[in-house]
């Protein structure tokens, strides 16, 4: 009779522990940093505090006091609230964009990774088609074309990120299509919608994810500069970007209009960075050991 | 092209007929199987050997319709499978599992044990997840994995011959008729293979099994085959049984491989003729006989004249002008 | 023996930090290796055969702690200058690995790759190093070795790169080969032109050899000595004709009968290993071997065998059952 030889438990157990052992303070920091960020921003109207928008023009510029925790800006308007809607703009095209990207770009990589052929050279002509346009010229002839919104903006953003996510996932799937478990499946009798959903997906959904985070952090830069240039955002609304173009004005008198929502971005870019890499790095060897 | 008897008079379960397969990269076209003849009897093990290059794996996954071919029929238990699509191809499949080489591969690494063994099982339309469980559970005790301990976990907590003992289970979960066995033991250790080989004979013989085994290693092919084929650059050079092969061979390839295996026996002194040179591509094979660039008794007959498959003792056939007996 | 041995390796122990726990991948082994002698390293993944053709070598990964000695050709590897090891390595130690791919540098050619390295070890001008860049292709066998000079790894088949890769190990005369794996990625007509074409060079220049292969059929008929490794240890070491007539060690006995015989009858039933071999970040306190021995006894499973000498000096092994011995000697 064939021999049965299992030690797993033992295995198992020592790998779970290695792989929590991996995430370190710096990790949780930022994971925590995000957490509050999206806290903040998601509550920001049942929070107490003044409308944004809320204009006190004999309080411009005013410091730090127990009235308006960060002070006012050049409006008189509150820092702090507008360090917390803006968040809200900021963390709204941040996430979106990706969105677009990753469901598009992932969806065309994954298909033009498993079909291959014609399809695939479409996609990809298609992809380096649109990474030829210069990103910040197309995003200015639409939005002068169809106006200055939140929507439009994410829209911009989301589609000049299609390429990226769809190398991401045409690069994950070619690797992963050649490997003997998709032909197994394929030998079973599988159909290719199965293949794609059970055995491809689970595994490119990963690197993807990765992506995905690292993503949020490009385009919260992203829109900031562009709000910084006044081209992001339309006035009165307001993101960190903006925020930090407008806070220019008072480098002099009051730097910390510039600087506030200018750290504020910092540390969340940084954040999504740092666990977008860990993430990545946790997801790695796994498939190396494959 | 001679089509070759297998030994029982019944319908053979598989036969394949004048097979060809070509597949083109950067432009070229790499001759992969060039007619490929040969039929497997019920219950029957034939075994596949040749080195890399020569076309077996290809040929493996050809009559699985994982490639398609170019020119030729695979006829499973009478139906050509070259013309079948869609659902029917589907239900056939069932029937033919295949056995991959790298076991660790093989496998989903995202995915359990449980439903990788259960995929079958669900692609043929068995509802009842309740059923499905049994069935997983009681294959896997077939192969000498605990269900208990093994069903729930990934593929990357088990070694090579564990995997592969979970890749056989899938492929007998659905009760198949032949298997394919692509190289299942190279990738193992030593002392994993055999017992990974005990394992194919015993399912084998439980399960009613008709085995194509595939490899390149002659003593591991020649312990688990009925027949064996070799198999050089696309074309069949020698059929016939084991033990005949192997003590008798007819084509000059065939004795080669033989002399050429390392035996574990210090007393056997390597083989003094080399072979010399090396395989030629597959993308420009040489005219007429494949082998005769390698081979010691080619001649002008060998240049022009591709050989065919003749009888050249009891149930043995070799491909060549001038056969060693 | 009278004259020192080339290559002594001295109670050599590797250990690999892991995630998992300390990897004790060489458990303290000793070897020696007399000049223009073949000793074959038998041994199934994981038993670190590797790991100590590394540190003879030197060419351990930086987390690894080595102890122990490495002499060879009166000198302790171990404690030598970075820069006498690598004139040593060059000119006296040379190794071939098992995949020539890899080994190979892809974006160079052969000929820059053997022209380079002779012009540094051997001090040749370009056109003497070119002229003896041709003969080695040529003494390994490689047809237009012109030719050659001017094509890539990638142009070339895996036996002809692995040739390529024997010529430049062989260019500055070594004087002890490492072929590491050298046939396991090559098909097995080539596999015997590759050893015969080691075993030329070797008899023709009087040069140490290790064999290191997992492949007791490659070790029979071309090797003088034969040290089977199991678990970071060797558990047997004997002449080569001693080990597969009268081995001693359970584990060479399981691992021979577990070969599938040429000359055995189709469907005969293997005498399998059950088991599977042990985790290095686990060792055991009795044999490692204990849990998958057909002898083992209680004393097996409690303490570890030590290698010790059986009827003849140059046979030792590690157990405390073993076979094939006859009264009066203990382990």
């Amino acid at each position: 009779m064939a021999t049965l030889e299992l030690t797993v438990s033992e295995d198992v157990i020592a790998a779970t522990v290695q792989r929590t052992r991996r995430l370190g303070p710096l990790f949780w920091t930022a994971t925590g940093w995000m957490i509050f960020v999206f806290a903040v921003a998601i509550l920001a109207p049942v929070l107490p505090l003044p409308g944004p928008t809320d204009m006190d023009m004999l309080e411009r510029r005013a410091p730090i006091s127990a009235l308006h925790w960060l002070g006012t800006d050049g409006l008189g308007r509150d820092e702090l609230s507008r360090l917390v809607y803006g968040a809200r703009i900021s963390l709204t095209v941040g996430l979106f964009a990706p969105v677009i990207g990753i469901t598009i770009g992932g969806a065309l990589g994954l298909l033009a990774g498993y079909f291959r052929g014609r399809f695939e050279t479409l996609v990809v002509g298609s992809m380096d088609t649109l990474l030829a346009f210069p990103p910040l010229i197309l995003a200015l002839a639409v939005t002068a074309y169809l106006g200055q919104s939140i929507f439009n903006l994410t829209c911009i953003l989301g589609v000049l990120g299609i390429p990226a996510f769809m190398r991401v996932a045409r690069a994950s799937t070619l690797t992963l299509a050649r490997r003997e478990f998709v032909i197994a499946a394929q030998a079973l009798g599988a159909s290719h919608a199965r293949i794609l959903l059970r055995e491809l997906l689970p595994n490119v959904a990963l690197p993807l994810v990765a992506f995905f985070l690292l993503g949020v952090a490009v385009i919260i830069v992203v829109e900031g500069a562009l709000s910084f240039l006044g081209l992001g955002v339309p006035p009165p609304i307001s993101s960190w970007g903006s925020m930090i173009g407008e806070g220019r004005e008072s480098l002099e008198i009051a730097p910390r209009l510039a600087f506030i929502p200018a750290i504020a971005m910092f540390l969340t870019v940084l954040s999504f960075n740092l666990v977008g890499d860990t993430l990545r790095a946790l997801t790695d060897p796994r498939q190396g050991a494959l | 092209m001679t089509v070759v008897a297998s030994q029982s008079s019944r319908d053979p379960l598989l036969s394949v007929e004048n097979l060809v397969v070509e597949y083109s990269i950067g432009g070229r076209t790499i001759h992969a199987v060039s007619g490929v003849s040969l039929q497997i009897a019920r219950g029957e093990t034939l075994g596949l050997v040749g080195e890399s290059g020569c076309g077996k794996s290809t040929l493996g996954r050809a009559v699985l319709q994982l490639r398609r071919a170019v020119s030729g029929r695979v006829l499973f238990d009478g139906q050509d499978l070259t013309v079948m699509q869609g659902d029917a191809l589907r239900r056939m499949r069932q029937r033919v599992q295949l056995i991959f080489q790298d076991p660790i591969a093989s496998l989903n690494p995202r995915r359990r044990i449980g439903d990788i063994i259960a995929e079958p099982l669900v692609i043929s339309g068995i509802k009842d997840a309740g059923r499905r469980k049994q069935l997983v559970r009681d294959v896997l005790t077939a192969v000498g994995l605990d269900p208990d301990l093994v069903a729930g976990r990934l593929p990357h907590e088990f070694s090579g011959g564990q995997c592969q003992r979970i890749c056989i289970a899938r492929a007998l979960v659905l009760n198949p008729d032949f298997i394919i066995c692509d190289e299942p033991v190279s990738a193992l250790d030593v002392s994993i293979r055999a017992q990974i080989l005990n394992l194919l004979e015993e399912m084998k013989a439980r399960f009613g099994l008709t085995l194509l085994f595939i490899a390149h290693d002659l003593a591991i092919v020649k312990a688990v085959s009925d027949r064996v084929a070799v198999m050089y650059l696309g074309r069949l050079c020698e059929v016939g049984p084991s033990e005949q092969l192997f003590a008798r061979p007819a084509h000059p390839y065939t004795a080669l491989l033989i002399e050429a295996i390392p035996v574990p026996d210090p007393d056997v002194r390597p083989a003094e003729s080399v072979p010399v040179g090396e395989p030629p591509s597959p993308i420009a094979p040489p005219s007429g006989c494949r082998f005769r660039t390698r081979c010691p008794r080619a001649d002008q007959r060998c240049r022009s004249e591709v050989p065919e498959l003749r009888n050249v003792a009891p149930n043995q056939y070799a491909a060549c002008h001038h056969p060693l007996t | 023996m009278t004259a020192a041995p080339l290559l002594s390796v001295e109670d050599v122990a590797v250990d690999l930090p892991t995630p998992r726990g300390n990897l004790r991948a060489v458990d303290g082994v000793d070897l020696t290796l007399g000049a223009g002698r073949t000793l074959g390293i038998v041994g199934e993944s994981g038993c670190g055969k590797t790991m100590l053709s590394r540190a003879i070598l030197q060419l351990l990964p930086k987390k690894a702690k080595l102890s122990g000695r490495v002499r060879f050709d009166g000198q302790d590897l171990v404690r030598l200058a970075p820069e006498a090891l690598r004139k040593l390595r060059a000119r006296s130690l040379a190794v071939v690995f098992q995949d020539p791919m890899t080994s190979l540098n892809p974006v160079l050619t052969i000929g820059t790759q053997l022209i380079e390295t002779l012009q540094e070890h051997l001090d040749l001008d370009p056109a003497a190093a070119r002229k003896r860049s041709v003969e080695l292709l040529a003494a390994v066998g490689i047809p237009a070795p012109e030719a050659r000079l001017m094509q890539y790894p990638h142009q070339l088949s895996g036996g002809m790169r692995q040739r390529v890769a024997i010529a430049i190990a062989l260019s500055c005369e070594p004087k002890l080969l490492i072929a590491d794996e050298p046939t396991t990625a090559l098909d097995v007509t080539i596999q015997a032109q590759i050893l015969d074409l080691l075993a030329r060079e070797q008899r023709r220049r009087h040069m140490a050899m290790i064999i290191i292969t997992h492949d007791l059929g490659v070790v029979a008929g071309r090797t003088d000595e034969v040290a089977v490794m199991y678990a970071g240890r060797v558990v047997e070491r004997a002449p080569t004709p001693v080990l597969f007539k009268r081995m001693h060690m359970p584990y060479t006995e399981a691992l021979l009968a577990a070969i599938p015989k040429i000359d055995a009858a189709p469907h005969t039933r293997l005498p399998a290993i059950s088991g599977r071999p042990p985790d290095p970040t686990r060792p055991l306190h009795g044999c490692s071997f204990s849990p998958r021995c057909r002898y083992v006894a209680r004393r097996c499973h409690a303490e570890k065998p030590l290698l010790a000498k059986a009827e003849s000096s140059d046979h030792e092994f590690a157990c405390f059952n073993p076979i094939h011995i006859e009264a009066g000697v203990s382990a």
